[in-house]
């Protein structure tokens, strides 16, 4: 086949050993039972627009665990490659890690072909590997990118279906977000315009949505080069604190003190030699 | 097709939706809606590309859940063009479908997607195959497909003709598409043809303020 990129084996899906055993411990007597942990969603806002001369991405900055916000300045807009970026959402551990296995194959490619990766080849990747895990990758993407055959926006769901489009909102945020898209969304806008566009619909998604919220991260992408802007629009909620609140040391009187000695006895020593006469 | 089979529990993105093809003089004619759902209440995609090109001179169109459908029209794709090399010649219409059938019958419990495989090929010329849910393969002169399917098979059965016209073959495939767009919700936005015949493979768009208006709209 064409050039190879190094992906993973193709070990088939999740390992569910542990199933019966947490369903167990989840159901046990009224004393034993025991709550799995929630996986960090990034419930969220992202949005993506093309425009006259490239791709605008947009993201909000709040992941959340269930009611509390577990990150404040969450980076959603995740690298993949010089001319490709890409925003997730839906559970946060799995956008990143995709997205980084994404952009290491892609450098890899790139490595032994010496062409620049494609959009349309990052999204063809991706599509196979998530529709390789049926659905257990809960990762929403919005692809966007600029590359010899022009600018590109890709969505990717967690089945594995893409479609190619000019303007996207995801995330739990993305029914105000995409309101605003389809209110003032035209071909061939330029730059101030989308940014505009993209900051806006980003905002409806703050405002209506528990899941977002915090400041408004953009990445812009043209033939030229990228701008992230991180952040673009700040939340109005300023979280500085008013004072310092560090306890000075002697606050609490400390009563007594003992210290015990660990009895360590050596019970086994091996010595390896490290080759470090300089070979490569 | 199964046209009773509910794609209310396809999960991820579904093309519930209406495909159709029929056989005029001359070519074939492959046509959808553009439409894609999530769940029952909210569409993810107004322009969603049903028809998938496999080969120079055959589609396919697709209904159900739309990641399966991707995934497989992929694979045969492939496959296809490997089988086209190997046998240095353009492949049958038959070829196309049935490598769609032993994907889809292959992994009927993981797939929930169907779909239509039309074109023209210098064997048997113009030809329409259905490959179902369950890997079925059927060859058929004119056949329709997905949720919406079922409101127009009265129309379809009444006014088929063998050997139309490609005016015709036009005419009947918008008028079914958009009597069933407008009774099917989970089928809607624009009407995308395409004709293939031995010469070439033309596309037709109707937009959605272009269809044929029915007495009660």
């Amino acid at each position: 086949m064409a050039l190879s990129y190094v992906l993973e084996p193709a070990v088939s899906g999740f390992n569910f050993e542990n199933s019966t055993r947490n369903i167990v411990l989840e159901n046990g007597s009224e004393e034993g039972k025991i709550k799995a942990p929630k996986p960090m969603k990034t419930g969220t806002t992202i949005a993506g627009v093309v425009y006259k001369d490239g791709v605008v991405l947009g993201a909000d900055t709040r992941a959340t665990s269930d009611e509390v916000v577990a990150d404040k300045m969450c980076a959603k807009i995740h690298y993949i490659a010089p001319n490709i970026y890409c925003c997730g959402a839906g559970t946060a551990a799995d956008t990143e890690k995709t997205t980084d296995m994404l952009s290491s194959n892609l450098t890899i490619f790139s490595m032994n072909s010496g062409r620049n990766p494609r959009v349309v080849m990052a999204v063809n990747i991706l599509q196979d590997m998530l529709f390789r895990y049926r659905g257990m990758i809960g990762a929403h993407l919005i692809l966007g990118g600029v590359d010899c055959t022009g600018s590109h926006l890709y969505t990717v769901g967690p089945y594995g279906s893409i479609d190619k489009v000019p303007y996207l909102a995801m995330g739990s945020g993305k029914l105000p977000a995409m309101g605003i898209l389809e209110d003032r969304f035209k071909g061939n806008m330029d730059l101030e315009e989308a940014k505009a566009l993209v900051s806006d619909a980003i905002h409806a998604g703050i405002m209506s949505d528990l899941g977002s919220g915090n400041n408004i991260d953009l990445c812009v992408i043209t033939k030229e080069g990228v701008d992230y802007i991180r952040p673009h629009r700040e939340s109005i909620y300023n979280y500085k604190r008013q004072a310092k609140y560090k306890y000075k040391p002697g606050t609490t009187p400390v009563l007594t003190k003992t210290v015990n000695q660990l009895e360590l006895e050596l019970v086994h020593e091996t010595v390896q030699m490290m080759e470090t006469a300089g070979s490569s | 097709m199964d046209s009773h089979h509910s794609y209310s529990q396809v999960k991820g993105v579904s093309t519930g939706t209406t495909i159709l093809a029929v056989k005029f003089n001359g070519g074939v004619i492959i046509g959808s809606d553009s439409r894609a759902s999530m769940g029952e209440s909210y569409v993810s995609s107004k322009t969603i590309n049903k028809l998938i090109q496999v080969h120079d001179r055959i589609f396919c169109c697709i209904a159900g859940s739309l990641a399966d459908a991707q995934a497989v029209t992929k694979m045969a794709k492939f496959q296809l063009s490997f089988h086209s090399i190997q046998m240095e010649s353009p492949p049958l219409v038959k070829a196309a479908a049935s490598i769609m059938r032993e994907l889809c019958y292959n992994n009927k419990e993981e797939l929930q997607a169907g779909f239509i495989t039309a074109g023209w090929d210098r064997k048997k010329g113009p030809q329409i195959y259905v490959v179902s849910l369950g890997g079925m393969l059927l060859s058929q002169p004119f056949t329709i497909g997905g949720s919406g399917s079922t409101y127009i098979y009265g129309y379809v059965d009444a006014k088929f003709k063998p050997d139309m016209s490609l005016e015709e073959a036009i005419q009947f495939s918008t008028n079914a598409l958009a009597l069933a767009m407008g009774r099917d919700n989970v089928s809607g936005g624009v009407v995308h043809l395409v004709v293939i015949t031995e010469a070439e493979v033309k596309h037709v768009v109707v937009p959605g303020n272009k269809l044929p208006k029915f007495h009660d709209e």
